[in-house]
């Protein structure tokens, strides 16, 4: 399975407003495995994984913002020139649209991760895992 | 500087009470044939038309307030068959639904007269140029400057308001040398002007402004920059639209029309008519109105009244400048807005995506006013997706836009964020105050 869980965090675009997020997560030692911010004029969105998911959307709620879990797709791939590639050329050929991709801040038994959403993740998924792209045991990324 | 009118502008008192009791007696009784829900009112109290004698029995006519054009809308209150109504006009009620004026020829005569009175005071005559950069349409504020500049004679530019180059453009190449807008207009052509260096290519002599309350100290700015004699007048689209009231040369207050125009201070508490001087909430009575008529009319401007000689010579009273509101309505340039007209458009919105909580947060920057909404997204409306919240905020600003005619920048913000004080959350952050 390749399906991983991640928080998605509505910002204000305030100063201190990721600061204060990821003070949240650190008092209550909640580890970082991923992040990306997606930004706009008015407000932001703070993808996150995290090695307690549910633990680090309840405090974050109590903090006051909104969070989501959603599913994502962990990919393990080489960390040389055209690993991204291979996954996206798959992709596309399938018609699928990706809409927004991150990398883990550390590696998994060499293999760099690559965190996708498209607009069908079961397909995604299932045209991953027949050209040779493995599974992925969810706890291992969240602990990267 | 000339008195238009000596003998209605300078009457003596006792006479202009005189020809106030007259003309209220025949308004009353006039409005009590053809105005319904004035005739209930005046059922519910048990008086009839004879019963009012004068103006010293002005305190027993019924209030009228701005919900009953709401309750009334559109012409429910006119007592003219359309036939005779030439003209109307509109602004924002507390709701969605605005508020309808009409407007007879008569009435049109008796608005360009009060306000021609006021610029002939002003030395404004028919060597004058007069350009009127206030918003023409149904806002009051164009054609009523436009009429009374018509009546004097004067040369009118009818350019109406924005694209600030082309102001000073014209005002400079069509020599104008009478200005008419909102003061925070007035301040912004001023500041642009001395940015362009251009004052002394000016002819301007007067400035002629209302529709938004301002400061001795905003007035002192505006007349160093533009170089001119900057003049406040006073008016609601309710009782007539600019020109109810206006200053003299001596600025000192403005003089309210009281041939046309009766004006009462109130407790608004109990609705006791105070003593001259008192300060309470305005009120007032159009005496002439023929269209539209409506007597005691609550205007919410809280204010006092003097009946002091004026150095003009003038015997009508004059009223200070409005200190503030006695409801919630706000002034965000020049246009008049109710926090309830952005409850009623959130309300609308589904409660999936928001909250009913909301804050307004009104600034001013370069001298025009900020407007910020921001609006409590609901818990179960945030998804992983930034292009759904885009779209809410989208479709909650053009809402806005097309409640309230001028617009709002949305801000979504997270569940439960808008500061609550004993449990109630603070609707309107104000921080304009002190930066006119």
């Amino acid at each position: 399975m390749m399906f991983i869980r991640q928080l998605s965090v509505f910002l204000e675009n305030k100063p201190g407003r990721l600061c204060a997020a990821t003070d949240t997560l650190a008092k209550q030692g909640i580890n970082i495995s991923a992040l990306t911010l997606a930004d706009t004029s008015e407000f932001g969105i703070l993808r996150l994984l995290v090695d307690q998911p549910d633990r680090a959307r309840d405090v974050l709620t109590e903090s006051g913002v909104v969070v989501r879990i959603s599913e994502v797709i962990a990919v393990a791939m080489d960390d040389a020139p055209g690993g991204a590639g291979g996954i996206l050329h798959l992709l596309s050929e399938a018609g699928l649209n990706v809409e927004y991709m991150y990398a883990c801040v550390g590696r998994l038994s060499g293999k760099a991760i690559m965190v996708i959403r498209t607009d069908d993740l079961e397909l995604a998924a299932d045209i991953l895992h027949r050209n040779g792209y493995g599974d992925i045991n969810p706890a291992e990324v969240y602990r990267i | 500087m000339s008195i238009r009118t000596p003998e209605i502008e300078c009457m003596p008192r006792e006479e202009l009470k005189k020809l106030q009791s007259e003309r209220l007696c025949a308004q009353v009784a006039r409005m009590y044939e053809r105005v319904e829900c004035f005739r209930n009112r005046m059922d519910a109290k048990g008086l009839k038309p004879s019963d009012i004698h004068g103006v010293e029995d002005l305190h027993l006519v019924p209030f009228s307030y701005k919900s009953d054009l709401r309750d009334y809308y559109p012409y429910g209150l006119f007592a003219e068959p359309l036939k005779n109504i030439v003209r109307v006009h509109a602004s924002s009620g507390t709701t969605g639904k605005r508020i309808v004026v009409g407007y007879t020829q008569n009435d049109l005569d008796m608005w360009a007269e009060c306000v021609a009175r006021m610029m002939n005071g002003l030395g404004i005559d028919d060597t004058s140029i007069v350009q009127i950069a206030y918003g023409y349409g149904l806002f009051t504020g164009g054609l009523g400057a436009h009429g009374g500049a018509e009546r004097v004679g004067a040369t009118v530019i009818p350019i109406s308001s924005g694209n600030t180059a082309l102001q000073i453009q014209t005002m400079i190449d069509f020599e104008a040398t009478v200005l008419c807008c909102t003061p925070s207009y007035a301040m912004y052509l001023g500041e642009e002007v001395q940015k362009m260096g251009v004052k002394d290519q000016l002819k301007l002599k007067v400035g002629i402004f209302g529709a938004e309350p301002w400061s001795e100290d905003m007035r002192a700015k505006i007349e160093e920059a533009l170089g001119i004699k900057a003049y406040d007048i006073y008016g609601l689209s309710e009782i007539l639209g600019p020109g109810v009231s206006g200053e003299c040369e001596h600025q000192c207050g403005m003089h309210v029309w009281e041939d046309n125009f009766i004006p009462e201070i109130i407790d608004p508490d109990t609705g006791e008519v105070l003593p001259m001087g008192a300060t309470g909430e305005l009120v007032f009575s159009a005496i002439t109105k023929e269209g539209f008529p409506i007597l005691r009319y609550r205007t919410r401007d809280i204010c006092s009244l003097t009946d002091e000689p004026c150095k003009c010579g003038r015997t009508h009273i004059r009223m200070r400048k409005p200190s503030g509101r006695t409801d919630d309505m706000l002034i965000i340039r020049g246009v008049n807005v109710f926090p309830s007209q952005i409850e009623e458009v959130l309300l609308k919105v589904s409660g999936d995506q928001i909250t009913p909580n909301y804050q307004i947060v009104l600034d001013r920057v370069n001298n025009t006013d900020t407007f910020d909404v921001n609006v409590e997204m609901s818990e179960s409306f945030f998804s992983d997706d930034v292009k759904s919240i885009e779209r809410l905020e989208r479709t909650i600003t053009e809402q806005l836009r097309s409640m309230l005619g001028i617009s709002a920048k949305v801000h979504l913000v997270n569940p439960k964020s808008i500061v609550r004080s004993e449990g109630k959350a603070k609707r309107v952050i104000d921080n304009r105050n002190g930066k006119m």
